[in-house]
């Protein structure tokens, strides 16, 4: 049989003798190849959830509660119902009252409200119709009675007894409660040379994805489809299964391309549940989806924090204890905000090395949209906090900023207070390299009147150490299937690019632990069905955890080619090695064979070609309450330095340029790792100068749109350099960390104490408008001249 | 242009448009969007959809070689007049310098404002070929991007001009 097949066939192998291979260690990883999508998306052929059709689709909205807080008395959908073109119209009476969450620390979000309205935006119906048009009208055309209740929009309101109840069942609107003690922060501050508190507060920031949310439900026996925007499919499987009590085998979710997510699409919305309900009642497509109003009320963008940090020095500036009091305010709903307050004060340690902290937490509910995870999830405003009140801290004590930080910076091998294990740690490579291309020395004190420098640090995880319900699954896992002929390989892996460019550099690793070529990489990613799990894009995760199970896959490939290869060749296995698809012997690199032929008699042999890949982070984190967030394999690190120059006149901050300097460990694409970079702290530069959802006394949004909510344009962004210091992160597969998330940490820091450089004047909450910093130039004027008079 | 009124009263308009060198004649409501024209009469879907307000630049398309948000421009508008899309850009397999560009200066991350943010840079480089960084900077203020920070895609831009 062997015999005959071979004599039918006409394969030529392809000549690969003149093939020169690369000297260098890696053929394929740190190099900046193009993204995988790029053609696709430069041409308009990437098509977005909401760019999709199929045959017969309805298309759906929700109707959202105009009033902040009210009880709803009756809703009659009869009028809409009669709309020609409106195909269902419905209400929590035709959806499971099941309560959800991404959190299942507290599951209190219904698909739509039950008794009562909690926010300006909360869902309360939905209509699918043949058109848009007629959804919107159907949707005026719905009668909602409300009784309208008092509304707090504030935490500290919210907090006093008798204050309106958000939910009934949080007394004083609690959500969440923290109290962490590690080491003996009294006893440091009783010892310290200097102790200081100050408080600042934040201010609520909105993800934005250029992208609106939307979800497509499809229904064929017994199984639900949907296509949405997400950062998860697996959890939104999960939850979507859970809700209506299916098997999640009966479930697939997917995405085709998602146009940014930062955060804001980790959840399953009212888009999937409403979608699915209305799917499988009207036996047709359903695509639902936000516009840019409903996404700001929808939001799950930052929580405002409200901080108290206190820390306690000895005389050369050694951090000996920290205290951090903060009150987040969590809107109307959890979403991952219990992470969020955790992150909030877990992260402030990883930068500095102290023995001593304390961290209290209240997260409150309000009748403001529900906050969640953004970009640098909890980091960025504590880290704003921490790092203006070192520099007051720096100032008392005649220290140098960038000295101060040198002085505590942490070093590799070490663990947190709160028992965060570090290994790889280059934060003093960072701070120094930052203050040398900044120019630093030259410029600190020395710059013309109205100019000045700052600098702060950040760090963040690179994958959380535990998924967000609670599961012994794997975090990751990847299949690759080399095709029959050996020219292609396909990775198929649940993990999910957002546009940071994860299927590039998967495709980057899984060709390297192959001994393959980018090129001929293709991806099958992020769909329940397909592809084997990954929890998705969220925590920085995917580099590390997903590159690991992709480079094991890629590795079972490897060891298959070379066995095959050795009987081929009649040379012993370990004599072999296979890199850029030529199998080669080590002794006499001129002996080879190409990768396609080895793996094309493979397949006649012994069928399809595959390797698999799983990981799942090691043990991590202390014994005490919450302790397993933060954890992580491995943590980035990073420092910024910023040079601005104020108008005294009008407070306008104008940026001059930005230093980033990371400690991401290795790199497997560059271009896209310092792109990544760049949009982080442009993210961060948002938050820090314009960016804040601002409401009316009753709850509603008064800048729902891109333009009043006023992301930065073009114009606005100073220039940036990004730069890397030398890092191997052990945990990590070739030794890799994160880098999506902790340029956007030290921010607004760094901003804060150019400011304060500048003009002598630091503004205490965010933004840093320019407004503020005018009202406090303006102050200390006033202060100067008062103390003259 | 001619108008027909349906059983509801409803006016509908004859137009036709010009779309990436080929002519299209479609029937439509006095406020269907030119954004919408393009994606559902001829699924043109390159055209994005970020604000529908006017805001983000997603939309923008070369109207009679002019950029505009498609979202601003209702479709009885356009009629009589030559609109460039996305997909009108590459010729065949080649891509247009700018969407090269835009690939190997890792300019695009998750996509959703580069066939917008290509429309503007093509107009710019249509009527100068040479601009400087606050040239280009200013072409694309009016379309917001949320992943780059702009660094790479001012950077695509210069060096597409270069090209030229």
């Amino acid at each position: 049989m062997e015999k005959k097949r071979s004599s039918y066939t006409n394969y030529k192998p392809e000549d690969i003798s003149g093939v020169k291979l690369s000297e260098e260690k890696y053929s394929v990883i740190g190099k900046s190849v193009p993204k995988i999508d790029g053609r696709v998306k430069v041409t308009g052929q990437a098509k977005y959830t909401g760019d999709l059709k199929f045959p017969n689709m309805l298309v759906g909205k929700i109707l959202t509660s105009p009033h902040a807080h009210a009880r709803i008395l009756s809703i009659d959908t009869s009028e809409a119902e009669k709309l020609p073109g409106v195909k269902a119209v419905i209400t929590h009476k035709d959806v499971p009252s099941l309560k959800y969450g991404i959190s299942p620390a507290r599951w209190d979000e219904n698909i739509f409200c039950i008794d009562k309205v909690r926010f300006v935006g909360d869902k309360v119906a939905a209509v699918a119709a043949v058109d848009e048009d007629t959804v919107y009208k159907a949707l005026k055309l719905i009668k909602v009675e409300y009784e309208v209740l008092p509304a707090v929009f504030d935490v500290y309101e919210a907090m006093k007894e008798g204050a309106p109840l958000v939910h009934d069942e949080y007394p004083r609107n609690l959500n969440a409660e923290i109290h962490q003690n590690f080491g003996d922060v009294e006893k440091a501050f009783a010892e310290a040379y200097y102790v200081r508190t100050d408080r600042f507060v934040g201010n609520r920031a909105y993800q934005a994805p250029m992208e609106p949310h939307s979800a497509i439900s499809i229904w064929e026996n017994g199984k639900l489809t949907v296509y949405c925007s997400t950062q998860s499919p697996h959890y939104f499987q999960y939850y979507i299964a859970r809700e209506f009590g299916m098997k999640m085998g009966d479930v697939r979710v997917l995405k085709t391309f998602i146009g940014g997510g930062f955060g804001g699409k980790l959840e399953p919305t009212g888009l999937e549940f409403a979608g699915a309900v209305i799917a499988k009642m009207t036996g047709r497509p359903v695509r639902m989806f936000y516009d840019r109003a409903d996404m700001f009320a929808h939001n799950r963008g930052r929580h405002r924090v409200h901080m108290e940090i206190t820390t306690g020095v000895d005389k050369n500036g050694k951090i000996l204890g920290v205290h951090a009091n903060f009150i987040q305010d969590g809107g109307a709903y959890t979403s991952l905000g219990i992470a969020t307050a955790y992150y909030a004060g877990a992260m402030l340690p990883l930068t500095y090395d102290f023995e001593n902290f304390k961290f209290d937490m209240l997260r409150v509910y309000t009748n403001l949209p529900a906050c969640g995870a953004q970009r640098g999830h909890g980091a960025p405003q504590p880290r704003y906090a921490f790092e203006s009140h070192l520099d007051r801290i720096a100032e008392h004590l005649g220290i140098d900023p960038v000295e101060l930080r040198l002085r505590n910076a942490r070093k590799p091998n070490t663990v947190t207070p709160n028992d965060f294990g570090v290994q790889s740690c280059e934060l003093t490579a960072c701070i120094e390299k930052a203050r040398e291309i900044s120019g630093w020395n030259e410029k600190k004190g020395k710059l013309p009147k109205g100019r000045g420098i700052g600098v702060a640090v950040g760090s963040f995880v690179s994958g959380a150490g535990y998924p967000i319900y609670r599961t012994d699954l794997p975090h990751s896992s990847a299949i690759i299937k080399v095709g029959e002929d050996g020219t292609s390989a396909t990775l198929y892996t649940g993990a999910n690019d957002i546009g940071q460019g994860s299927d590039t550099i998967l495709c980057q690793m899984a060709a390297e632990a192959m001994g393959f070529t980018y090129e001929n990489m293709k991806i099958v990613a992020a769909d329940t069905e397909t592809t084997p799990l990954d929890f998705g894009a969220y925590s920085s995760r995917q580099t590390l955890m997903s590159g690991a199970a992709v480079k094991q896959a890629g590795e079972e490939v490897k060891a298959q080619i070379l066995e095959m290869a050795s009987v081929m060749m009649e040379v012993d296995v370990g004599d072999l090695d296979c890199r850029e698809a030529v199998v080669f012997c080590k002794s006499n690199p001129e002996i080879r064979k190409s990768f396609g032929e080895v793996a094309r008699t493979f397949f006649v042999q012994k069928g399809p070609l595959v390797g698999r890949g799983v990981y799942s982070p090691p043990k991590l984190g202390g014994k005490f309450k919450g302790a397993a967030v933060g954890t992580s394999p491995a943590y980035s690190f990073a420092t910024q330095i910023s040079e601005v120059e104020i108008d005294e006149e009008t407070g306008e901050i104008d940026v001059k340029e930005v230093w980033d300097v990371h400690d991401c460990g290795q790199v497997i694409n560059p271009s896209l790792l310092h792109a990544q970079v760049h949009g982080a702290l442009y993210m961060g530069m948002g938050e820090t100068v314009w960016e804040e959802v601002v409401f009316d006394d009753k709850g509603k949004i008064l800048n729902p749109n891109l333009g009043e909510y006023r992301l930065p344009t073009a114009l606005d962004m100073p220039k940036i350099s990004s730069e890397l210091v030398e890092s191997y992160e052990p945990l990590g597969p070739w030794g890799v960390k994160e880098v999506g998330e902790g340029a956007t940490i030290p921010t607004m820091g760094c901003y804060n104490n150019a400011i304060y450089d500048a003009t002598g004047v630091q503004v205490n909450s965010l933004p840093l408008s320019y407004e503020k910093v005018w009202r406090a130039l303006k102050e200390k004027r006033e202060k100067e001249k008062n103390k003259e008079e | 242009m001619q108008a027909i009124t349906d059983n509801n009263g409803v006016k509908r308009y004859l137009i036709t448009l010009n779309v990436n060198g080929d002519s299209y004649s479609r029937v439509v409501k006095a406020n269907t969007t030119l954004a919408n024209f393009l994606r559902e009469e001829l699924d043109l879907t390159g055209t994005k959809k970020g604000c529908e307000l006017g805001d983000c630049g997603s939309c923008t398309v070369l109207l009679d070689d002019k950029p505009v948000d498609s979202c601003l421009v209702l479709a009885v508008e356009a009629d009589g007049r030559h609109i460039t899309t996305i997909e009108g850009l590459a010729q065949h397999e080649k891509l247009d310098k700018l969407q090269e560009s835009f690939v190997n200066n890792a300019a695009v991350q998750c996509g959703y404002c580069t066939p917008g943010m290509i429309m503007s840079a093509k107009a710019l480089l249509n009527r100068n070929p040479h601009p400087s960084e606050q040239e280009v900077r200013e072409a694309i203020a009016g379309n917001l991007c949320r992943c780059t920070g702009y660094v790479n895609i001012v950077k695509a831009v210069l060096a597409a001009a270069d090209e030229q």
